[in-house]
């Protein structure tokens, strides 16, 4: 399989950062699924030569690398836009308004049939339960969270990432890029929270009982 | 039955501090008497702590409410093989959420927890797997985890005792059947996450075929508590069966979604009233107690005590504990088809009754979505139902055979229309909705 043509090389030292990956683990072969993160931190997707250099470290066949990454499904097989956004449709999300959501954003974005903005800035997919349920409908972009989502709102969140401006989940720190969150799932950037990563849905009960519920 | 207005059954216990802003630092856990709980179980025997927890009755969270104690008991202590302790992180449920706001908010506690445990258990390696989509909760349990290695909680000799352990955060990638413990196990080996044969039991032969216990983060997340406060007092809430307190996680169509603890026994009514009711003031259609994979029930069901022995005898179960709520503007039909979609696609693909048996059960609904089902094939989705249940090898081909029946028992009629008419025809998603799909 020949890389598409978007596709970025993976840096020349690879296997030592991979290495280290490894090593984290006293079996190693452990380690195989933040290897694959980390190969997505450079590539956006898991390249033949990711696979490779994954079967390289481990000592193991990229056969056995590739059964392993293709079963789970925040790996993938195309290189993704700068930013990755999934609409939960399962049940609740869906029907909450996620159909909507998606529905309108893929006309909005103009994304092709593999969910793909002409611009290359975004990657449309829909996704399953993101266990945020009292927050529905869902959306995530480089898997960070928004809640309670809506096709308008839709549109500005998407309108100021293409502006560059600083986009901030409704938990959490700051939508950075598809590739930036895949090195935090490698584990090899650790960066200390400063802010609480609490919302309305999380204190729902402790303000009824605190006599504190908002109407 | 009148609604209570007051919220005497609501008990924060486990949130009781989620509103401090510094809680999920160390410093800020500390504060509000943090890790004493460990202090405290470091001076019992391991072998102490298992029957303190034993004696508490505390019950796995994590959906099948196997009892905790027992599940540390069922490790063998002799032996050369090392130990483990393996926290379930990987909430996918539909329906549930709970554990990730646990780890965003306190993630500390989970880490207090996991010593304990792994103390109790006399594992020297701990592995925490949290689901490769929440990157927010593996920075945050991540960074606990360093400040606590920092502190001298974690590594070598544990708060200054004797003990010591490593513990590891690991991001998963996208596979509901990882939570699954067993596939788990095999997805933190390094292997495509497909559910194990059972026996033999992790205990037993877990991770790396070493004596392992495999815990939910609300299941762990409740330990320290009981190692402070005592098997007693842990017991004077919720029922002899049930005891304790839970994280109800409610979400659908109510005024005020999230997360509302009290102890076991509070009924949905009750919950409801918390969440400000239905919204618009609707009424209640279905509800799910505890993740797509339970039996739904109706209105008729909102004063079922929620306990385990309760819903298991009104023909449903516990599950997660974290309810679902829909209104009257809501299909069925669509509902139903949409979990079976998500089974479909969460399918491992490792036995035939579920890889192919939720392939044709989507297959025939999509069609009564449409308006295009054929009577006859409610018989064939019963039948199919049938085949996938207890002819699978694990329990998410009996989850996939679960929306079906179930939603048959209350809704037939609703199936019978969707022979001729489509669903969005008789219900409109626009109404559904939380929000118009038209900006206002
Ligand atoms: C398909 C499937 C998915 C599951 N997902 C989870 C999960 O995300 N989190 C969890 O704690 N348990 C999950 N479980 C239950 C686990 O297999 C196991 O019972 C649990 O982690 C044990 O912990 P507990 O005793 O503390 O509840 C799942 C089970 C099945 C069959
Ligand atoms: S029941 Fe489904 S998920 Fe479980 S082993 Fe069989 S195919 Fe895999």
């Amino acid at each position: 399989m020949t890389p598409p043509a978007n596709s970025v090389s993976l840096p020349n030292d690879i296997d030592k950062e991979l290495t280290t990956i490894a090593d984290r683990y006293t079996h190693r072969r452990s380690a195989i699924l933040p290897m694959l993160h980390l190969v997505q931190s450079y590539q956006g997707w898991v390249s033949p030569e990711g696979i490779e250099a994954c079967a390289r470290v481990l000592g193991i066949s990229p056969a056995e690398v590739s059964g392993v990454s293709t079963f789970y499904t925040m790996y993938r097989r195309r290189p993704c836009g700068k930013h990755l956004i999934g609409v939960c449709t399962t049940s609740l999300c869906g029907m909450l308004g996620g159909d909507a959501v998606l529905q309108d954003l893929r006309e909005y974005l103009s994304v092709d049939e593999n969910g793909d903005s002409p611009d290359g800035m975004f990657t449309v997919e829909h996704i399953e339960c993101q266990a945020a349920c009292s927050q529905a409908p869902v959306v995530t972009i480089d898997w960070e969270f928004f809640q309670y989502m809506t096709p308008w709102r839709m549109h500005e969140v998407v309108a100021d990432l293409r502006d560059g401006k600083e986009v901030k989940p409704d938990r959490g720190s700051t939508v950075r890029g598809f590739r930036e969150v895949e090195k935090v799932l490698a584990g090899m950037e650790l960066t200390e929270p400063t802010q609480p990563a609490v919302d309305d849905a999380m204190l729902a009960g402790l303000m009824v009982a605190k006599g504190k519920a908002k109407s | 039955m009148a609604a209570k207005r007051s919220s005497q059954k609501l008990r924060p216990i486990i949130t009781e501090h989620w509103d401090d802003p510094n809680l999920f630092t160390l410093a800020g856990y500390q504060k509000v008497g943090g890790y004493k709980a460990l202090k405290a179980a470091l001076k019992k025997t391991p072998d102490q702590v298992i029957e303190l927890v034993k004696a508490s009755g505390l019950r796995g969270r994590g959906g099948a409410g196997f009892p905790t104690g027992m599940k540390w008991g069922f490790v063998p202590k002799k032996g050369d093989k090392p130990r483990y302790l393996v926290v379930n992180a990987d909430e996918s449920e539909p329906g549930a959420c709970k554990d990730v706001p646990l780890m965003l908010a306190d993630p500390h506690l989970l880490v207090e927890g996991v010593i304990i445990t792994s103390y109790a258990i006399e594992a020297k390696e701990a592995f925490i797997y949290i689901r490769g989509e929440v990157p927010e909760a593996v920075r945050r349990v991540s960074w606990a985890v360093k400040e606590a290695r920092e502190a001298g909680l974690i590594g070598r000799n544990v708060a200054g005792s004797d003990y010591s352990l490593e513990v590891t955060v690991h991001a998963g990638a996208g596979a509901y059947i990882c939570g699954e413990e067993t596939a788990l196990l095999d997805s933190l080996e390094g292997f495509r996450g497909q559910p194990r044969l059972k026996p033999p039991f992790p205990a037993v032969a877990g991770l790396y075929a070493a004596p392992t216990v495999i815990n939910n983060v609300e299941t762990i997340a409740n330990v320290p508590f009981i190692v402070t406060n005592g098997a007693e007092w842990f017991r004077g809430y919720g029922t002899e069966k049930s005891p304790g307190f839970k994280l109800w996680a409610v979400s659908g169509h109510v005024e005020r979604p999230g997360i509302y603890e009290a102890p076991f026994g509070i009924t949905m009514r009750e919950l409801l009233d918390y969440a400000g009711g239905v919204r618009y003031g609707r009424d209640v259609k279905f509800w799910i107690p505890g993740g797509s994979s339970v039996p739904m029930l109706t209105a008729e069901h909102l004063d079922i005590p929620l306990t385990y022995e309760d819903l298991a005898a009104a023909g449903t179960m516990l599950g997660t504990g974290t309810p679902m709520v829909f209104d009257t503007t809501t299909s069925v039909v669509k509902a139903v088809t949409r979990w079976l979609e998500f089974y479909k696609h969460e399918s491992c693909g490792k036995c035939t009754p579920c890889r192919e048996g939720t392939y044709w059960v989507v297959d025939i609904l999509q069609r009564f979505e449409q308006g295009d089902g054929k009577k006859t094939e409610l018989k064939l989705l019963d039948d199919l139902s049938n085949q996938i249940e207890g002819r699978s090898f694990c329990a998410l081909g009996d989850a996939a055979a679960t929306p079906f029946p179930a939603a048959m028992k209350y809704f037939a009629d609703e199936f019978d229309l969707a022979t001729k008419t489509p669903v969005d025809k008789t219900f409109d998603p626009a109404a559904t909705m939380l929000k118009s799909p038209v900006a206002v």
